[in-house]
């Protein structure tokens, strides 16, 4: 396996293509370039930073450190979550259901893979568990975010229809079951597009960079596979434990239509 | 028999009994709490108190089964699916009453969003009433209806009523509460004040 080092200088050339950018956004007065310098900027050093802290884990192979950095990766997963919802849950739960759901699906799925197919020694050895666990919480994270972005506006939205079905003697379930099959295809759809046009419209990145690296393109497409099926796994897992989960939250024991557990739009 | 004692919701607080084969009329200024007190009846908000059905407590309960035996009606009725038969457990049963309440039986078929207000006021009607409820509570139930269909309904509900069916009725205009209760109920501040006729 042969692969083009590059340097740090090999990088100044086509970090040019983003300083044009920003003269364009000068000239035509797009006012964009402040904030393509903070995200080129932001870009650069936690990419950087990702290199030595990866480095870091990859020596020490300590289940102490990986879990530590797993813990973070889901931290910044939920809080992406919560920014993307439009309207929020009150309390814990703001954080907790999506944290929750997303650990549980992407740490499940990451651990199967682990134990059962790639079977790396340690079993957690972070060049293996770290980027499986990324790749895999960051479709997991679309997912549960959809799901319950479609389920907090789809009972806001159609109150009068959930609390009919409640006041004529139905369970909370069966009352929300049409916004929660609702949230359910929107958490789902991004994953199946996604499956359904790679290879043909995208080329994955992580097959790419494995391309890129000096890995056999079938060896590389194989690696893919396994990614997608556990991403496909994970989504669903996480999606439907958040959706179901946000239901839950969202009425209370009594059969009752909780909207009060909603915190007013931002 | 109805009992509710203490009942609290927000800054509602009522006590009464409503007895079977009774209809109470129950008037008072636009957000007084008349919505919010038949809503906690039926158990659909939080609220504090305790609310018997016969001696048995509410909470002795499931929720869906009070609300099978006391059923609140919505003002404004809500739909979850695309045509009108498909909120019907069995369209069949309630055809009967959809053609006392001036719909055609054809009715069954069409889309919900083809339905004026009216209509959708007394099909919401007409999916309560087929639950055989002991207790209906009435949010305003024929305020988007023309004299006629409102005449219908009084004279259902008054069928009900005679066979045994607790009402209480909310409802804004007074002649309609002289028809239909034989109790009144002025709500103010949150509180009820009995009148009789």
């Amino acid at each position: 396996m042969s692969y083009i080092q590059l340097g740090y200088n090999d990088l100044i050339l086509p970090a040019l293509l983003v300083v044009m950018n920003g003269a364009l956004s000068l000239l035509l007065h797009l006012r964009l370039e402040w904030q393509l310098a903070v995200a080129s900027v932001r870009m650069v050093v936690q990419l950087v930073l990702v290199g030595y802290v990866l480095t870091f884990l990859f020596a020490a192979v300590s289940p102490f450190w990986t879990a530590l950095a797993a813990f973070i990766m889901v931290l910044f997963a939920s809080r992406e979550i919560v920014v993307r919802q439009k309207r929020r849950l009150l309390g814990l739960w703001t954080y907790g259901l999506g944290a929750g759901c997303t650990l549980l699906a992407a740490g499940t799925v990451t651990m199967f893979s682990l134990l059962t197919q790639l079977r790396p020694e340690p079993w957690y050895h972070p060049r293996y568990a770290l980027p499986l666990l990324g790749m895999i919480l960051g479709n997991t994270m679309t997912g549960v975010s959809l799901g319950l972005d479609v389920l907090v506006n789809g009972v806001m939205r159609e109150r009068a229809a959930v609390e009919s079905c409640l006041a004529l003697g139905g369970t909370r379930y069966q009352a929300l079951l049409p916004v929660i099959r609702d949230a359910l295809r929107s958490g789902f759809m991004p994953t199946i597009n996604g499956m359904a046009a790679i290879g043909l419209v995208s080329l994955p990145g992580m097959m790419t960079g494995q391309i890129l690296a000096g890995v056999e393109p079938v060896d590389a497409v194989k690696y893919q596979l396994l990614i997608m099926f556990l991403i496909a796994g994970g989504t669903g897992l996480g999606t439907l434990a958040a959706v179901l989960g946000g239901g839950r939250l969202l009425t209370d024991h009594r059969h009752r239509l909780r909207l009060d557990r909603i915190a007013s739009e931002k | 028999m109805l009992t509710v004692d203490a009942l609290k919701r927000l800054h509602v607080s009522v006590s009464f009994e409503l007895a079977d084969g009774e209809c109470i009329a129950l008037q008072g200024p636009s957000g007084v709490g008349k919505s919010l007190l038949l809503r906690a009846i039926a158990d659909l908000d939080p609220n504090e108190g305790s609310i018997k059905l016969d001696g048995t407590l509410r909470e002795s309960m499931p929720a869906p089964t009070w609300r099978k035996k006391v059923t609140y009606v919505a003002a404004e009725p809500g739909w979850w699916a695309d045509t009108v038969q498909e909120h019907f457990i069995a369209w069949d049963e309630a055809l009967n009453l959809v053609e006392k309440l001036g719909l055609p039986s054809g009715c069954g078929t069409w889309p919900i969003r083809r339905l004026s207000t009216g209509e959708k006021q007394r099909l919401g009607l007409v999916r309560a009433l087929l639950l055989r409820s002991r207790v209906l509570l009435l949010d305003e139930p024929t305020s988007a209806l023309d004299p006629a269909s409102t005449a219908s309904v009084e004279a259902i509900v008054a069928e009900r009523v005679s066979t045994g069916t607790s009402v209480l009725w909310s409802t804004h205009n007074s002649a309609q509460a002289r028809r239909v209760g034989s109790r009144l109920f002025m709500m103010s501040s949150g509180r009820i004040e009995e009148h009789r006729f």
